[in-house]
């Protein structure tokens, strides 16, 4: 494939580790936080973790959307799903998030029609199609997704769609950042910056961390070449003493992001005055909302929604594991009681969440490294 | 940092593994309030009805041993039977269509287990409001299928139920064969050294079935690869004789699946070479923009055969002496442990685990 394999070239992959292995200093352990679920997929999918030298350690970070969605908003979905004009419709990943009463797959298999879509557009497609039902989108995800669902929604008003909604959870990651930055048992050495948030917002947000943090930022690619060069690259910068924001992700990133989906998201969201997320509690300013002008497409003023807080699950550790605290097998329920086929936590469900990349891909890779 | 400090996490992090090695060891068990879609799907959920309620209450020897199709002794003949059922959406795709699979899908299931097919049934769940066109195309693409196989179809069955209580139309056929005096087969029989061959690109078949449905606005030429493997087994048989310890064709689930269920059943550890993998492009291209694994994809012409080494050259020679097998490749090996565990050599230099899957990835493939 071209334009990919390019980025996959092992003998490329084997000289970048080199490089890393010879900049580490070997007296000092590193800790390097990928910001984004993608990420992690990556580092998991091809075994970068065994390319490293053992003291450069990759910690997972919190942006993993399906990962900090909270209960009370799982059960809020399935309440919606439930009632009996609706068709509704997500992302795969979200179909097995537990929220306080069972998953979406389980609401399917008692009755409720949920379909899996691969994008907002599918949605609204079937909307137009099934002009009998109320079809409802539960959108979720960084600024990466929100563009597509404010552009899905300027569609929807264009083509004269009144059968169509949305259930908003698109956050922001500026905000969860910035308060696991102030957590005082954060101990971090730099950050590999979200490559595909970085597309819509550019580099300028994450300037903050350099600046008032001292830490390096590398917003990366998602091929493993780009996770490799931007260890090298936060490891360089440690090593020269300085900290900024680098792009390596220059092929499609540049520092003020893309105007026309920003624009998007200012027409049609607006910021919630704070949004629970899953583990890591209230943030202010996190979590985004339809505007007054879209609310006739508000499927949460549209529909009575429990709206009910569910505290997460006393075993689970999801806010320490999506913190970087504690590493996925640290946590108390980690492959025993929480699993991928029965999750407890969110972080065990998408193939970008910290806990079901390492479960699924990593268990033997780090434990061969280690030995 | 020094190195006792590197070591105790280390050390925590493998009790941590073990544990779920032990707890992953266990039988399958079934609990589930309700049949979900991944109960069809071939991975764990799958896996748990068949072991945990299937098994024990139609428990048979032929059973317990979980291959693709049951072996009966009568007389002093060994005969193998095997039944399959199909559900495919569309019911026609490039490369193929309902009828195609129905006819490969069952005898693939008795080529895999060392049996040459003797004789199929078949019956039909129709709809009502089926074109009887679309039926009779079936039929006799059905019927063509079976001849080129040299396989008489000696009994069958019809059922209508009312519009909107099937998919157009379901088809289930049972297969009767006979297992060849050469083979000695079983999905127990893997052992450390032997090569795993793999006959040609994987997922085809899965991605022409998504393709078809139009979902996706993706425009590729990918055509199914639904073909009879006898031809392979034959082969492979003629080269390697009792050295063939096993043989799985990797439909439902990909080959991820039947890697998984295999090493498990034998008790070993497996390892994939990435690089070794035959690709179609566009297969892969289409799987790299949806984001699914080519591994899981579903493949209805395709087998990974397990070959003691001292055989596998001669093997994987005679494989691609076939036509319509040029591709076949060596691509890793069974290795002691740990056991029930499937690793991959990434192509990019890296190893992970190649896991079961949870959930079902793609819509109903056949």
């Amino acid at each position: 494939m071209r334009f990919v394999d390019e980025f996959r070239d092992p003998a490329l992959g084997r000289s970048l580790a080199d490089a890393i292995r010879r900049l580490a200093a070997p007296g000092r352990a590193y800790k390097i936080m990928e910001v984004c679920g993608g990420h992690t997929h990556t580092i998991y999918r091809y075994g970068i973790a065994d390319l490293l030298p053992p003291n450069v350690e990759l910690v997972h970070g919190p942006g993993c959307p399906v990962c900090v969605i909270p209960m009370g908003r799982v059960d809020d979905a399935i309440a919606v799903a439930r009632r009996p004009e609706v068709l509704f419709t997500c992302f795969g990943d979200m179909l097995r998030v537990p929220g306080g009463g069972g998953t979406l797959l389980d609401a399917k298999a008692e009755g409720a029609d949920v379909r899996v879509v691969y994008s907002p557009l599918d949605a609204l497609r079937l909307a137009e199609r099934h002009p009998d039902r109320e079809v409802v989108f539960l959108a979720v995800g960084f600024e990466t997704t929100a563009p597509s669902t404010a552009l899905t929604l300027r569609q929807a008003r264009a083509r004269g769609v009144a059968n169509f909604s949305c259930l908003c959870n698109h956050v922001t990651i500026v905000p969860p950042l910035a308060a696991l930055l102030e957590s005082p048992d954060l101990r971090l050495d730099g950050f590999i910056g979200p490559g595909h948030v970085a597309t819509v917002v550019g580099t300028r947000p994450f300037e903050f961390i350099p600046r008032e943090y001292g830490k390096p930022v590398v917003v990366s690619g998602f091929e493993p070449l780009d996770v490799l060069q931007s260890v090298w690259s936060v490891l360089d910068q440690l090593a020269a003493g300085c900290a900024e924001v680098d792009n390596q992700y220059s092929r499609v990133v540049t520092r003020d992001g893309n105007p026309r989906a920003l624009s998007a998201l200012a027409d049609v969201f607006e910021l919630r005055p704070h949004f629970e997320w899953r583990g890591l509690g209230f943030i202010s300013s996190s979590g985004l909302r339809l505007a007054p002008a879209w609310a006739e497409y508000d499927a949460e003023r549209r529909y009575r929604l429990p709206g009910v807080r569910v505290a997460d699950p006393k075993a689970c550790q999801c806010g320490e594991v999506l913190k970087g605290v504690l590493r996925p097998w640290e946590c108390k329920v980690f492959g025993t009681a929480c699993t991928p086929e029965r999750p407890i936590g969110t972080c065990m469900v998408s193939s970008e969440g910290a806990c079901a990349a390492y479960y699924n891909y990593g268990r033997v890779a780090r434990q061969g490294a280690a030995s | 940092m020094s190195p006792p400090e590197v070591a105790a996490p280390a050390a925590r992090e493998r009790l941590v593994l073990e544990r779920i090695a032990a707890r992953r060891a266990r039988p399958a068990l079934f609990r589930d309030a309700r049949i979900g879609l991944a109960h069809g799907a071939g991975g764990k959920a799958s896996r748990d009805l068949v072991e945990g309620l299937f098994l024990p209450a139609f428990d048979s020897e032929a059973l317990r041993q979980l291959d693709d199709a049951g072996r009966v002794h009568v007389d002093g003949l060994r005969l193998a039977l095997s039944t399959d059922t199909f559900v495919v959406r569309p019911l026609q795709f490039p490369g193929g269509s309902i009828g195609t699979l129905a006819v490969h899908g069952t005898l693939n299931d008795l080529a895999v287990t060392g049996a040459r097919p003797l004789a199929l049934t078949a019956s039909f769940v129709l709809e009502e409001g089926l074109e009887a066109a679309v039926l009779e195309t079936e039929v006799s693409t059905m019927a063509a299928a079976a001849r080129a196989a040299g396989v008489e179809l000696v009994a069958g069955d019809t059922k209508v139920v009312e519009r909107g209580r099937a998919d157009g139309m379901y088809v289930c056929t049972t297969g009767l064969g006979r297992v060849d005096r050469r083979a000695h087969t079983s999905p127990r029989r893997l052992e450390p050294g032997d090569r795993i061959l793999l006959t040609g690109p994987l997922g085809r078949h899965g991605i022409a079935v998504l393709l078809a449905r139009g979902e996706f606005e993706l425009d590729a030429e990918v055509a199914s690869d639904t073909r009879p493997l006898w031809p392979a087994v034959d082969a492979l048989l003629e080269a390697a004789g009792g050295r063939l310890h096993a043989a799985r064709d990797a439909t439902r689930g990909g080959l991820g699946s039947v890697l998984n269920e295999l090493a498990t059943a034998s008790g070993v550890g497996i390892v994939v070479r990435e690089r070794d993998l035959p690709a179609d492009p566009v297969v892969a291209g289409a799987c790299e923009i949806l984001g699914i694994d080519p591994l899981y994809v579903a493949n209805e012409g395709q087998l990974a055969a397990f070959v003691a080494p001292d055989r596998a050259d001669a093997a994987l020679a005679a494989l691609r002496a076939i036509p319509g097998f040029s591709e076949a490749a060596d691509v890793g090996e069974v290795v002691a442990g740990p056991p029930g565990l499937v690793q991959m050599d990434t192509a990019f230099g890296g190893r992970r685990v190649v896991d079961l899957l949870v959930g079902d990835p793609l819509p109903r493939i056949c």
